[in-house]
């Protein structure tokens, strides 16, 4: 009985504290815009989040933020509270695409404008759309690799089906025909280290004489360079995505070629920026490009931080 | 005639030995670099982390329960062990300890819940599942980590034909099937899984036996968190997730029974095996990664069904 309720106790204060942490970061000024993120789990959309505030703080609107933490009703939940607290316009950033349909029809019918960041939304209106080109990404990829290296190389996939593996491999094979690499195997490791080093030690069995690997994200390129050993920079070259922080320091340490860095504070900022300018009912542009970028060991010191 | 007589005990008391032996038989005709011994040790390696996770989770399901946060325990521990020494400049060596620490005392509150506060399993381990990644998030700030040198040691090689996980796994095999066949404890786990009232009455205290059952499947699960990260040199905040699935599949094809009472070590490290072989010939016969998840499913299922169908023809 005691223990039942400390047990209730401990629930109460954890659903308190859950509450507290989650909710509004604002600064000052009379024009109010929302932005729905999907997660803040990832530092990905924590950077997203830090431009966006940064980019707030300057133009002087107030922005409320909140985190769907990577569930789909949540957010079109979120997104329906924004229209009713008389916000001026609201940035999306989906959990998922085909499932932000919802939200984007609650904006519409509230005629509040809506911006979407980093994803589309697949079948809604969209004022302004925010987001970096992962095809272009993995097109730049294929042609760092060529640069760095001849032969056979093999592909570590994302997870199957997800939108970033989808268009991260569509890119890197469009861009395969510049250079004089072969893909003798493409096979997925999830966007997981672990994984990464698995799968690729199971490749290097069967594929010994390959001379580079692409890995949709950086997690499992540093999985890759953990399999490759010694090999990792010197015979085998490796070309990653994302520029995580690890990421960054295998390209200084060498064991990394080169990963393909994004901007989640340029997208922020950008999408802040537009949202301003649709609340305030000027023109806004439909399609903004945040550009994808090759880190190598040249260009190093514009990405650490 | 005795050898053969041997040969089909040992087959007929261990299931999915036969259907491991299939698979590499299969493997090694249809890949040709498959049956080397470097590539036999990968696998091994390989099966390492699932290997330990399931022969905690073992303990749980040959006792009628489930343990559903092993997963995210590994990965809270491993993160522990790594902030401790990174972040908060411990020694290694009690940065290790603390992370092993932290699997105990998270599966000592799943045991709480269950036999004191009268959860289901599934329930408590479920909430111990989103807690434990919750606080690896919180630990980690999300970024991962890098481990101390005595951690990434046990990822390493001690000769190049003797990697540490492979050592790891093998010294658990044998903590596993010593505890479950020669202790009090491993005996109560049986009679507990077979029914709770008949273990009650015949003077087990089966509160107390389930709180050693799950701090075991937490301890377990914290080394092989250290394997993982050991691998890697580093404890990821997404690490090990799902895993605990794994170590559900492991334990099954191995033989054991869901409703309890019915498991054995070298079944779940037969079903480790059968897991990382399978992975491991998906990959070099390059099979379409939309195909991989329906084949492994297949195979899980098979797997069980075989050890079903035998069953019921030897009875």
């Amino acid at each position: 009985m005691d223990l039942r309720y400390k047990a209730a106790l401990a629930a109460s204060a954890l659903v308190l504290t859950a509450a507290c942490g989650s909710g509004a970061t604002g600064s000052g000024g009379d024009l109010s815009i929302g932005l729905a993120v999907s997660t803040l789990n990832n530092p990905y959309f924590v950077e997203l989040k830090q431009g966006a505030e940064e980019a707030a703080a300057e133009l002087g609107v107030k922005l409320t933020v909140v985190d769907a933490q990577n569930d789909s009703t949540n957010q079109v939940n979120q997104v329906q509270t924004f229209t009713t607290q008389g916000l001026k316009a609201i940035i999306i950033n989906p959990v998922d695409s085909k499932q932000a349909t919802p939200a984007a029809k609650a904006a519409e019918n509230a005629g509040v404008p809506l911006i979407a960041v980093d994803r589309s939304v697949d079948d809604g209106k969209v004022v302004s759309e925010v987001a970096s080109d992962n095809v272009q990404g993995g097109s730049l990829a294929a042609v760092e690799l060529g640069r760095a290296t001849s032969g056979e190389v093999v592909h570590l996939q994302g997870i199957p089906g997800a939108s970033a593996s989808r268009d991260r491999g569509r890119g890197f094979e469009q861009g395969l025909n510049t250079g004089g690499i072969k893909v003798v195997a493409s096979q997925p490791a999830d966007f997981d280290r672990a994984k990464g080093l698995d799968v690729m030690t199971n490749l290097l069995q069967a594929n010994a004489g390959i001379k580079g690997v692409f890995a949709d994200n950086d997690e499992m390129a540093l999985g890759a360079i953990k399999a490759l050993g010694d090999k990792a920079g010197t015979q085998v070259q490796v070309v990653g995505f994302d520029g995580t922080p690890d990421g960054l320091k295998a390209v200084e340490d060498g064991t990394m070629a080169a990963t393909i860095a994004q901007q989640p504070k340029v997208l922020g900022r950008k999408a802040v920026e537009q949202a301003v300018k649709a609340a305030k009912g000027e023109a806004v542009q439909q399609v903004v490009d945040v550009e994808v970028k090759v880190v190598t060991k040249k260009n190093l010191a514009e990405f650490k931080k | 005639m005795t050898s053969t007589l041997d040969a089909r005990k040992v087959l007929s008391e261990n299931g999915a030995l036969g259907g491991l032996l299939v698979l590499v038989v299969a493997l090694s005709i249809l890949a040709p670099s498959f049956l080397s011994a470097q590539n036999l040790l990968n696998v091994g390696v390989q099966a390492a982390v699932v290997a330990v996770l399931a022969f905690g989770s073992t303990f749980v399901i040959v006792s009628g329960g489930i343990d559903l946060s092993v997963g995210s325990v590994a990965a809270l521990s491993a993160m522990v062990g790594a902030w401790s020494s990174t972040e908060a400049g411990l020694p290694g060596p009690l940065a290790l300890l603390l992370g092993l620490a932290t699997g105990v005392v998270a599966g000592l509150v799943n045991g709480a819940l269950v036999s004191y506060g009268r959860l289901p399993a599934f329930i408590a381990t479920l909430a111990m599942l989103s807690v434990a990644r919750g606080l690896t998030l919180v630990v980690s700030q999300g970024t991962p980590l890098a481990t101390p040198d005595v951690v990434s040691e046990l990822g390493s090689n001690l000769t190049p034909f003797l990697p540490v996980p492979l050592l790891v796994m093998l010294v658990f095999f044998g903590l596993t099937a010593f505890v479950l066949t020669r202790t009090y404890q491993g005996r109560a786990m049986y009679v507990i899984g077979g029914n709770e009232e008949a273990a009650r009455l015949s003077g087990i205290d089966v509160r107390k036996q389930k709180l050693v059952v799950y701090a075991l499947s937490g301890l377990f699960a914290a080394v092989a968190g250290m394997l993982l990260a050991g691998r890697l040199a580093s404890a990821g905040p997404q690490a090990a997730v799902g895993y605990e699935l794994d170590a559900i599949a492991a334990v099954v094809i191995g033989g054991a029974s869901l409703s309890g009472g019915v498991g054995k070590a070298s079944g779940t490290l037969i079903g480790a095996l059968v897991l990382a072989v399978l992975r491991n010939g998906l990959n070099q016969l390059q099979v379409s990664p939309f195909w991989q998840q329906v084949v492994i499913g297949v195979v899980i299922a098979l797997a069980v069904l075989l050890d079903t169908l035998r069953r019921r023809s030897t009875r």
